[in-house]
């Protein structure tokens, strides 16, 4: 072969030891403190709703010459139809066009749309159309808070099971962690919070869930091995032995995220941007949060009655795999 | 670990190639697609995001269901008691239940074994008994009330869904709109979607309107303004003009013929004034009774009328034999082809209210495409320059195990025909991010067990096995979020969680079994002595 692979390079150099548990104060306040910012937040400016939970329309249109906003302000703002927010979208031609959801039921909704479209004109290129009545919004914000809690609490008996109550609360807390964060950002910057905002929420939990288990794992086959090490050096080494693999993972998952938050589309950047916020949260949330708490609550040392993790002998992976432990 | 039979290379091999021979259509057009077999044409159906079209969610109105049928008892609890000679008085209907008060205490008893055969017995599917639909029970005071159980309401929303779908097809059917999915959902309500349609403004008015068509005899005994001020004669009641809100006319609230009786409806123009008209033709047993109908009154005014609107009330010159005739009543050309639609396809059981309106033009549509495609390219080289950095020869091979995933990916959705939206797309995307994360697995530990003094075979088996745990652990925990993802989503979001479980799933497979035959070949035929990791 005439071609050959570089070497690989390492990351995070062979025997890295960084004592992530003693730092554990520092981010729990730093965590506590923005969450409690993130509720004071929720609290007086609350969230941008899109129309998804709040009922509404959306339309995006595309103007022949670059898009005259002012122009199209006043002329939507004269149909009674309360206050069009009117908006540059992408490019200098493209627009976004808000309603607020019109009084009067559903047929009113259907009715403005009309009157937008009239008043468009035919010279304008109506690109998209989302008309959500009261009855959907409502629905739709009663199913997102659902999927969020039934995600969390899902995780929650999966870990526990797997696991001990401990972990399980430790991931749990991580999670709302970082669901809170990044709601926290939404609102801070008042950016539109719509159905595909959730779907990231939900995608984020299973993402972060998954770097926490992998260094739960660590932590259980360590407490198996080191049966007398104190526990902070035991969860210090194992955050560390995965830590590698924590950014490698978060490397090709950001790198994927941000290729689609640049070139993927104004229509999912706000699904993209919540991801790429809660990939970093969840990752660090993982790391400094999910670990270390395992110290405050603390665990059973004595992991004697689990099959230890498996060996290179064929069968006994699948054995390991599907046994939870005996004993709590 | 590193050896395998000959069946299980067969069967690995077997998968990956049909997985990338399988997604290979889904690169070119159908155009370059074809004269090749049919398998080889098998793409995934493009979602409305993507190819652009229209999403209606409609949501039927129970309540007018409700009335109606309560109006119906209403009408045979009037019928009953006149034949039976019972004197009653305050016959009236609820939100819920119909009440009637006899007059004579004595004849309570007949009048409540008579109105005891309007309870409508059936069967009950489930379990074989007979119920009752209507619940008729005698109060304090004489007072009989008729309620339908809410099981019968239930059934007979069910039932009217069904006949609403089909009406609903029917008529889009008649605007040339080609491949619309019309389907259930939840209890009362129709998804409608329908692709290449980027205005549904003509779309929503066909559907908009229930086109319920009755012929009925004008009331003379007063004239309309009379028995708005006065009492209403009995059987009649007003109804409103479709020209102007403020006329209305005073009419027999039987129905003569209705328009379930219409074998067919066109749209036309008057011989003599060439206004646009609609012609219709009854069916024989319709044509009968308007025969009988305009033979008893001629020279007396009856009154065609839609949706509860007089659109216009001719006198009857000659009686109508033939069963044909044509309505009238200022129509545009266009408005004169709608209706002809409306009757063509029949009535809706109740009115349908759109809830919910998502469409996106085609330009849009193609503009999300080439951004999802160009977006899901760029990941790919990201995350391959990312992992032949970080494993050099071993990344590349996690590489061929992610081609071989995203091929399974869109293989699977080929097969079964499962949507792709903008949001899928973005999901084979963040697949390929998270997919490599069982061999980033595999390979950090193979990196451990080799730093630990391993011989290469060894350490790369453990890698393997010790790393299996964990990627049960991490991929099960996603595809319970997946699972979720799915049972939340409307549309496009459920294409999403869609690509992402199966994506989770063809991770398993590409990791743990692929990437360990490309290892293991790789492993025989250089006998390194350490993994070169």
């Amino acid at each position: 072969m005439a071609f050959t692979f570089p070497k690989p390079i390492e990351l995070i150099p062979q025997g890295t030891k960084i004592p992530f548990v003693s730092f554990f104060k520092f981010f729990f306040t730093l965590s506590i403190a923005l969450n409690v910012l993130t509720v004071i937040l929720l609290a007086t400016m609350g969230l941008n709703f899109g129309i998804d939970f709040r009922g509404g329309t959306v339309m995006e249109i595309r103007t022949e010459q670059p898009a005259d906003i002012a122009a199209l302000r006043t002329k939507l703002g004269g149909l009674g139809l309360g206050d069009p927010q009117i908006q540059g979208f992408g490019t200098p031609n493209d627009v976004l066009i808000r309603l607020a959801e019109q009084p009067g039921g559903e047929k009113a909704q259907q009715d403005a749309v009309a009157k937008v479209r009239e008043a468009l004109g035919t010279s304008v290129e109506i690109r998209r159309t989302e008309v959500v009545g009261g009855t959907v919004s409502a629905e739709l914000l009663e199913k997102a808070v659902w999927a969020l809690v039934l995600t969390a609490a899902g995780i929650f008996i999966y870990v526990w099971f797997r696991f001990e109550w401990q972990f399980a609360l430790g991931a749990v807390i991580a999670l709302v962690h970082d669901v809170l964060l990044t709601v926290g950002v939404f609102s801070a910057f008042q950016l539109d919070f719509d159905l595909t905002v959730v779907a990231a929420l939900l995608t984020i939990l299973g993402y972060s869930i998954n770097d926490t288990v992998v260094i739960y794992d660590r932590i259980r086959e360590n407490l198996r091995k080191f049966k007398k090490m104190p526990l902070e050096q035991l969860l210090d080494l194992s955050v560390n032995e995965t830590l590698s693999r924590t950014i490698m993972t978060v490397g090709t998952t950001f790198l994927a995220l941000l290729a689609l938050y640049l070139f993927g589309g104004e229509v999912i950047r706000g699904f993209t941007f919540a991801m790429l916020f809660g990939v970093i949260v969840g990752t660090y949330s993982s790391v400094f949060i999910a670990a270390p708490f395992l110290v405050l609550v603390g665990i059973k040392r004595d992991w004697s009655g689990v099959t230890v993790a498996p060996s290179n002998k064929r069968g006994r992976a699948d054995k390991a795999a599907s046994t939870t432990p005996t004993e709590s | 670990m590193l050896h395998f039979n000959i069946w299980k290379v067969l069967v690995i091999l077997g998968i990956s190639f049909a997985a990338v021979l399988l997604s290979l259509p889904n690169f070119f057009s159908p155009s370059q697609l074809e004269g090749l077999p049919r398998w080889m044409q098998t793409r995934m159906p493009l979602g409305l995001d993507l190819q652009g079209g229209s999403h209606l969610l409609l949501q039927m109105n129970v309540d007018e269901l409700r009335r109606e049928w309560l109006e119906s008892i209403n009408g045979e609890v009037r019928q009953t008691l006149r034949t039976e000679r019972i004197g009653y008085t305050g016959l009236s209907n609820t939100r819920e239940e119909v009440r009637v008060v006899i007059r004579q205490p004595e004849q309570m008893d007949q009048a409540f074994t008579k109105l005891k055969t309007l309870a409508r017995p059936t069967t009950n599917s489930m379990f074989g008994n007979t119920v009752n639909e209507v619940d008729v029970t005698r109060g304090e005071n004489n007072v009989i009330t008729l309620k339908p159980t809410p099981q019968a309401i239930t059934d007979r929303i069910t039932s009217a869904i069904g006949a609403a779908i089909e009406v609903v097809r029917r008529r889009i059917d008649f605007t040339g709109t080609t491949e619309p999915t019309i389907q259930r959902q939840g209890r009362d309500r129709i998804l409608v979607q329908v692709p290449g349609f980027n205005d549904p403004t003509k779309l929503k008015e066909v559907i908009g309107k229930t086109a319920k068509l009755t012929f009925q005899m004008v009331d003379q005994s007063m004239t309309p303004e009379e028995a708005q001020r006065g009492n209403l004669p009995p059987g009649s009641a007003l109804y409103p003009s479709k020209e102007e809100e403020q006329r209305s006319y005073l009419l027999e609230k039987r129905v003569i013929v209705s328009g379930d009786e219409l074998e067919s409806a066109s749209p036309g123009f008057d011989q003599r004034s060439s206004e646009p008209v609609v012609n219709f033709r009854f069916k024989s047993a319709g044509a009968q009774r308007f025969a009988k109908a305009t033979q008893e009154n001629v020279g007396r005014p009856f009154a065609i009328v839609l949706d509860g609107h007089v659109i216009s009330a001719p006198v009857i010159r000659e009686p109508i034999l033939t069963g044909s005739g044509q309505i009238s009543g200022n129509f545009g050309v266009e408005e004169a082809n709608t209706l002809s639609v409306l009757l063509r396809s029949g009535a809706l059981p109740a009115s349908l209210q759109v809830i919910e309106e998502r469409s996106v033009g085609p330009s849009l549509g193609a503009d999300s495409i080439a951004a999802g495609g160009l977006a899901s390219v760029i990941a790919f080289l990201a995350v391959t320059v990312f992992m032949i950095l970080g494993y050099g020869l071993f990344g590349a091979f996690a590489i061929v195990a992610l081609i071989v995933n995203v091929a399974l990916i869109m293989a699977v959705l080929s097969l079964m025909q499962a949507t792709l939206s903008l949001p899928g797309i973005a999901g084979i995307a963040l697949t390929m991010g998270v997919a490599v994360d069982a061999n980033v697995l595999i390979y950090e530990r193979m990196r451990e067990e080799a730093r630990s003094g391993k011989a290469a075979v060894l350490a790369i088996e453990a890698g393997f096995s010790r790393a299996y745990a964990t990627i049960i652990d991490s991929h099960l925990t996603g595809l319970l979020g997946g699972a979720i993802l799915f049972w939340l989503g409307v549309g496009p979001i459920r294409g999403f969680a869609v690509t992402l479980c199966i994506g989770t799933i063809a991770s398993l497979f590409t990791a743990i079994t692929l990437t360990r035959l490309i290892v293991a070949t790789w492993f025989h035929r250089v006998r390194p002595a350490e993994v070169p990791l």
